[in-house]
């Protein structure tokens, strides 16, 4: 799921608080701090009053290492863990919309079908193209796209998870930097 | 039992064992402050400006360890603060800060003194509230003061609408605290301890640089067990100063920009450093890259966001000071390091930075030199930002625990007016003298007018160079003595101002007066001040200029005898 060329990303997971203000703790510290982030998706967990974030970060190892030990030291995050180097599945949505007509249609319902997208609306000089995948596979149809005029693409960023049984909110989630923990 | 939000407020501050407030009403915070009558333990010191209630809540968690207590209103009452609680963050305070808010229905109306409190604060404080409910008010004053006074302390704030404040709940103070997402790290990791006991052992040429966490932890017996056992020998961060005796054998003093020059040298001839609670400031390492590169870092602290942050670490331990140090001391094996011991005696006397050339004139250090003497190196020692807290560090021979107090990581000129006056109610006892600048002494002065009016017994030596002293400093060495806005051409009379306050005021230009005006003000009975007319241009030596490294360093030219001495 890496892109080419630097600088290389990361992806963090996190469970925090769901409560006012936690998006803007963690984006301030982000901010604050100077790091970047390549997409952010949030959502519910699968406990009550907790969320589940996805970063998928730019920088170098020791700056990662920066990101999620200040990510920690929020009081609203409970648990960090970088899980890029782990046995994971990741995904990403995007809506696509194309210019299209009667005679471009088939040839970009050929290309969605190659990338198992879907077509989810059709309008007479238009469709919209739904598809999931890790980042590289919707590059790629964003990118076959653009011959026939892409008019707006909506990405979600992306969401990843561990293979396996493991939770994240249980027993597996710490970072493994040796013992550290929130201050 | 059902009590006003303003009530729970009182009822846990009191359960928290506050016994002082700083703090200055307005609207939003009424209800909370016509409520302080009922609880006569609480005690509330009204100040003149609530920059004055940040930092005296400050300076009082300084010389306590226990976490200081500001009030103040909405909008311009939590923004004048603000200065005062990004210090706090900086020095990693204990703080809890009540701010009121406007009612919940008025909030993002742009309500009259309405400022989202929360938001400005929200990088400056280690954690802060807006309370929706009078019911979580107990839960979380009782986190907050958790949070506060926890792990690597810091300042809280709960901002608390009015109506919040006005309302009825159920009163229920909780036993425990359930914060999911803080638990911090106190043991140590037992292997890198034994790797660090290691380490000590191979190294030839050890130094410790203890920082503030040692304060924090009062990991003071600690500290001087591992240095004695191994005979290391201890550097002192800025606000590490105090943490070990000055006048101890093994006791190198500061290092860094204004550090003392053996002291830096120390650092760049070492094979280990032992770094305990302190976080590799620029003020230390100058040019990171250059910094202490012939040595192994091991780093002991309890924030492990701070370890690798800006100098790259050997053995890291994350846990409380006290705790690590007590295992650690049991497992490093005694030494001597003779020859290295040896070595830093003699770049003492090859670079004597503590010394004050023979003058007529009244130079700041002489004044320093002289307020140790006479209070002993036991007095509180509270100071402002620049030259004059450089010469307090270099020059007082602090002998006690807790007894400097400065704004370190912030470096907020006017902390030594009103920081000075919460040390003194927070340790009633002790001497308490404020070092002040005549820079920042004016940004704060207004609670001179605090202290007569509830009698706080500070004594204030203003270094009055007329000058924004640190920064025409600056311009001379690195400007070609463009002195660019920083003399004051008409400091107000001090003595009269003083006077005026209602406190005894001296004035001081000639050296033989400096002893006799210290030793009047310390027999008066309450506040004084003393206005030390100094060399306007004398300078901070040595210097290490920002950035650079060790071998830039700028000592205090001197006559050759003392060289040879």
């Amino acid at each position: 799921m890496m892109t080419n060329g630097s600088p290389p990303r990361r992806t963090i997971t996190a469970l925090v608080q769901d409560k006012p203000g936690v998006l803007n703790r963690i984006s301030s510290m982000f901010r604050r701090r100077g790091f970047n982030i390549a997409s952010l998706a949030v959502g519910h967990s699968e406990e009550a009053d907790l969320s589940r974030m996805t970063f998928v970060v730019e920088g170098d190892d020791s700056t990662v290492e920066q990101m999620t030990k200040h990510l920690h030291k929020l009081i609203d995050v409970i648990r960090v863990s970088d899980i890029s180097d782990q046995n994971i599945v990741s995904r990403e949505l995007a809506l696509i919309k194309v210019k299209s007509n009667v005679q471009t249609r088939s040839e970009i319902m050929q290309i969605v079908n190659v990338f198992r997208a879907h077509i989810v609306d059709v309008a007479p000089d238009s469709l919209i193209v739904e598809v999931s995948g890790n980042e590289d596979k919707v590059d790629s149809l964003h990118e076959l796209l653009k011959s026939f005029g892409v008019v707006e693409v909506m990405r979600t960023g992306t969401i990843a998870i561990n293979r396996g049984a493991g939770s994240r909110s249980k027993r597996a989630g710490r970072v493994d930097w040796g013992e550290a923990s929130s201050v | 039992m059902k009590m006003t939000g303003s009530q729970m407020v009182c009822e846990s501050l009191i359960r928290e064992g506050v016994d002082v407030i700083f703090g200055l009403p307005g609207g939003a915070i009424l209800p909370l402050y016509q409520t302080l009558p009922e609880f006569p333990q609480l005690r509330h010191i009204l100040v003149r400006h609530e920059q004055g209630a940040a930092h005296a809540a400050d300076g009082y968690a300084r010389v306590t360890g226990r976490p200081g207590i500001a009030w103040a209103t909405s909008g311009p009452g939590a923004t004048n603060l603000i200065t005062g609680i990004a210090t706090a963050q900086m020095d990693s305070i204990p703080m809890v800060v009540v701010t009121g808010q406007v009612a919940r229905a008025a909030i993002g109306s742009d309500a009259f003194q309405e400022t989202d409190t929360t938001g400005i604060t929200l990088p400056i404080t280690k954690h802060n509230y807006l309370v929706m409910d009078t019911e979580e008010i107990p839960r979380i004053i009782k986190e907050a003061f958790h949070i506060a006074s926890t792990g690597r302390p810091g300042p809280v704030l709960v901002d608390i609408p009015k109506d919040v404040l006005q309302e009825e709940a159920e009163f229920e103070y909780p036993d425990s605290i359930d914060v999911p997402g803080y638990k911090p790290t106190l043991e140590g990791h037992p292997a890198q301890i034994k790797r660090a006991a290691r380490v000590i052992a191979e190294s030839e040429r050890p130094v410790i640089l203890a920082g503030h966490g040692i304060i924090f932890s009062g990991a003071y017996d600690e500290l001087r067990e591992l240095a004695e056992k191994a005979q290391i020998p201890v550097i002192t961060t800025l606000l590490g100063i105090s943490s070990f005796p000055d006048d101890h054998v093994l006791c190198v003093g500061m290092p860094g920009m204004h550090g003392m020059a053996y002291a830096s040298k120390a650092i760049e001839d070492a094979d280990l450093l032992i770094a305990l609670g302190m976080r590799f400031d620029d003020r230390i390492t100058g040019k990171p890259s250059a910094f202490a590169i012939r040595s192994r870092k091991i780093h002991i602290d309890i924030d492990p966001s701070e370890i690798g942050k800006n100098i790259p670490v050997d053995v890291p331990i994350v846990g409380d000071l006290k705790r690590v140090l007590r295992k650690l001391n049991k497992m490093v094996k005694p030494a001597t390091h003779l020859e290295w011991i040896q070595h830093i005696d003699r770049l003492k006397r090859e670079h004597p930075s503590m010394y004050i050339r023979p003058t007529d004139k009244l130079l700041p250090q002489f004044i320093i030199n002289q307020l140790s003497k006479a209070t002993e190196g036991r007095a509180v020692i509270v100071t402002g930002v620049g030259q004059h807290q450089m010469w307090a560090a270099q020059h007082y021979m602090f002998k006690d625990p807790q007894t400097f107090v400065s704004s370190g990581g912030s470096g907020a000129m006017g902390y030594e007016v009103a920081g000075a006056m919460g040390a003194k109610v927070g340790a009633p006892d002790r001497v308490v003298w404020s070092v002040a600048g005549d820079g920042g002494f004016q940004m704060t002065m207004a609670e001179l007018a605090t202290m007569v009016e509830n009698r706080i017994n500070v004594k204030f030596a203003i270094i009055n160079n007329s000058f924004l002293g640190m920064v025409r400093q600056w311009q001379e060495f690195f400007y070609q003595k463009s002195y660019v806005a920083t003399q004051y051409t008409h400091n107000p009379d001090f003595v009269k101002l003083a006077e005026a306050f209602g406190m005894l005021g001296l004035r001081v230009s000639d050296k033989t007066q400096v002893m006799p005006a210290i030793e009047q003000a310390m027999s008066y009975d309450g506040p004084a001040l003393i206005d030390f007319v100094v060399e306007e241009e004398e300078n901070v030596y040595p210097m290490i200029p920002a950035g650079q490294s060790i071998h830039s360093l700028i000592e205090e030219p001197r006559p050759e005898e003392v060289v040879a001495r």
